[in-house]
């Protein structure tokens, strides 16, 4: 049917005049243009990205353990039964906030200080924004392993420095320590996330009319005042959305504790997204790492929507 | 108190805690790369005496050497070379088209597909860990490189097309609708005319997708398992993992990981020097 229509617009398309015929293919092809450049795109993205969410998001509902043959049946909300109740999980729950913000806390403030001293014009200062901003070029497995390394007592001189300091009685790698551990990976994050942070401050820095601050300061105000009343409100809007950012990419970020405590020691170290990768990889029980996946994307889908709506009530509470 | 703040000794002050606050974090940023090349140069027999001298007493190639003729490390030098040039390659000509359709067309479904691009950068990637293993197993891209290459390519086309919508945001239309008119058709326009010019952008793409299929550690970890497919950071991890003695010799093949992404780094900010507009105007 289909076929016939379109040899009869065929025909009459025959019939125009030559010029009229060229109007309407190039119509035609315009329409269809920009689809036929996003499609590769579009195609890779829905394959890769949105088949496996749905997917995933109904393995959590089904018995999925690739070791085992009889498995793939519906198992309802058993995994999320079993959620409640795993040990290992909550304390997963308590270790990413914590990994989440003592990283965030850090990276932040250390970032916007370097920012600021970015800011100023002085001596050396590409080659020394080339230099500050080089962790975050560093591959992240090879940062891990690194900071892993500069831990060890064998080969490492932080514990021989916390030694001196009277920090530590005798040298010994913190990252076996259940109750230090997590600093090991917060620490290597907070070197690799400060340049996040300066780079996208500084950008927002530069863009403040300098005009301003000449008024302010004919106006006599001094440069804490100038801070706290020119440069902090022309980089709320910044600093908000990036760390909002930032927040859900940390609490996504297993590779730094995977590459250097697995986890370990006794789950001392397991975040959440460390675990989905435990159960899913050493286990092989995809429906239950899949379970604890859509708990995750529940839990940063409604911190999201949180900070959102915090965000709008200040503002409409300003104005 | 503005007046003092200008006083000679006030400015000396300030610019000595400037500049020592600047050298606090250029020591902080660079004292962890400077350890890892000082251990990869330390003999064996010396390293662990002196663990914490700021420079061996002797310094040696044999790590190196030793890594690049006695381990499996080249083999997986190249494997990551493939998979990160291919990747790089092939999401920058996807994000090249894609992002040039954001910039110039406007069409229905436009903001939808905008929207998706935003929201696949917000959720976990390791939640899609389980599905897309599942998914690959029976069409045997589990435990390839060619696997790698298209996960790693779609995941990163949706920032990648951004990146190159931005820069295609600054060239002015009336380029390519001058080409138009002489007879070229928009695509010709696009890639002989606008293309070029975004060279910068096209490069600057290219390094960022490089680094990030360089480094990617859990998806190579989970969908490979085979010694001849692996890539550099699971058969360095799987290296301290398994012999965690030959600290000199993991470090040595940690220095050679980062040479790529260093020289990419410098790669971009080279490219990154030469404004957009100047070579508009040129053109």
């Amino acid at each position: 049917m289909d076929g016939g229509k379109s040899v009869t617009t065929a025909m009459q398309a025959g019939k125009l005049p030559v010029e009229r015929r060229g109007v309407i293919s190039r119509r035609l092809s315009g329409i269809l243009e920009p689809y036929l450049y996003v499609s590769p795109a579009l195609i890779l993205i829905i394959a890769v990205m949105l088949m496996p969410l749905v997917l995933g998001l109904s393995y959590a509902f089904r018995d999925i353990r690739i070791l085992n043959p009889f498995s793939g049946g519906f198992v309802g909300t058993a995994h999320f039964q079993t959620l409640i109740t795993d040990d290992a999980f909550l304390g997963a729950l308590v270790n990413t906030a914590w990994w989440t913000f003592g990283s965030l806390l850090f990276q932040f403030t250390l970032g916007l200080i370097l920012a600021l001293l970015l800011n100023r014009d002085f001596l050396g200062r590409r080659l020394v924004q080339a230099l500050v901003f080089l962790p975050w070029a560093v591959p992240t497995f090879l940062s891990g392993l690194n900071w892993a390394w500069m831990f060890n007592p064998v080969v490492g001189p932080l514990p021989h420095w916390f030694t001196a300091l009277g920090l530590m009685e005798t040298p010994f790698n913190i990252l076996s320590d259940p109750d230090l551990a997590m600093w090991g990976p917060i620490v290597a994050n907070i070197w690799f996330g400060i340049p996040f942070f300066a780079i996208t401050l500084l950008a927002a820095l530069q863009s403040i009319p300098k005009e301003l601050y000449e008024a302010a300061a004919i106006d006599g105000a001094t440069t804490r005042q100038q801070f706290i009343s020119i440069t902090l409100p022309f980089l709320a809007p910044t600093i908000a959305i990036t760390l909002m950012l930032r927040t859900i990419w940390i609490a996504n970020f297993a590779d730094l504790i995977v590459v250097m405590t697995n986890g370990g020691p006794a789950d001392s170290t397991q975040i959440v997204a460390s675990y989905i990768f435990t159960q899913a990889f050493r286990r092989l029980d995809f429906g239950y790492a899949s379970a604890i996946a859509a708990v995750l994307l529940v839990l940063l889908l409604a911190y999201a929507l949180g900070v959102i709506a915090l965000r709008r009530a200040m503002t409409h509470a300003d104005s | 108190m503005n007046v003092s703040g200008n006083s000679p000794a006030r400015k000396l002050v300030y610019w000595g805690s400037h500049y020592l606050m600047i050298g606090a974090f250029v020591v902080f940023a660079l004292f962890p790369l400077y350890w890892l090349l000082k251990v990869s140069v330390t003999p064996n027999d010396i390293l662990y005496t002196e663990g914490v001298r700021m420079w061996p007493s002797r310094t040696t190639w044999e790590n190196y050497f030793f890594v690049l003729t006695q381990s499996n490390f080249p083999h997986y030098f190249l494997n990551s070379v493939i998979v990160a040039g291919t990747t790089a390659i092939v999401t920058t000509m996807v994000a090249a088209v894609t992002g040039y359709s954001f910039s110039r067309f406007a069409f229905r479904g436009k903001m939808i597909i905008v929207a998706l691009m935003l929201i696949t950068q917000m959720f976990p990637l390791v939640m899609l860990i389980a599905p897309i293993f599942k998914i690959l197993a029976p069409l045997g891209l589990t435990d390839s490189l060619t696997g790698l290459i298209i996960v790693y390519t779609a995941f990163n086309v949706p920032f990648a097309t951004f990146l190159m919508q931005s820069f295609f945001d600054g060239i002015p239309k009336d380029l390519e609708e001058a080409a138009m008119i002489d007879g070229n058709t928009r695509f010709q326009a696009f890639r002989r005319i606008i293309l070029p010019l975004t060279l910068p952008g096209v490069a600057a793409t290219l390094g960022f997708v490089f680094t990030a299929a360089w480094s990617e550690l859990l998806f190579a970890l989970m969908l490979v398992s085979s010694e001849s497919a692996s890539t550099f950071p699971v058969g360095l991890l799987s290296f301290v993992s398994k012999f965690s003695v030959d600290f000199g010799q993991m470090m040595a093949a940690g220095v050679l990981a980062l040479i790529p992404a260093c020289a990419f780094f410098l790669l971009i900010q080279r490219y990154l020097v030469q404004g957009l507009t100047a070579g508009a105007v040129k053109g």
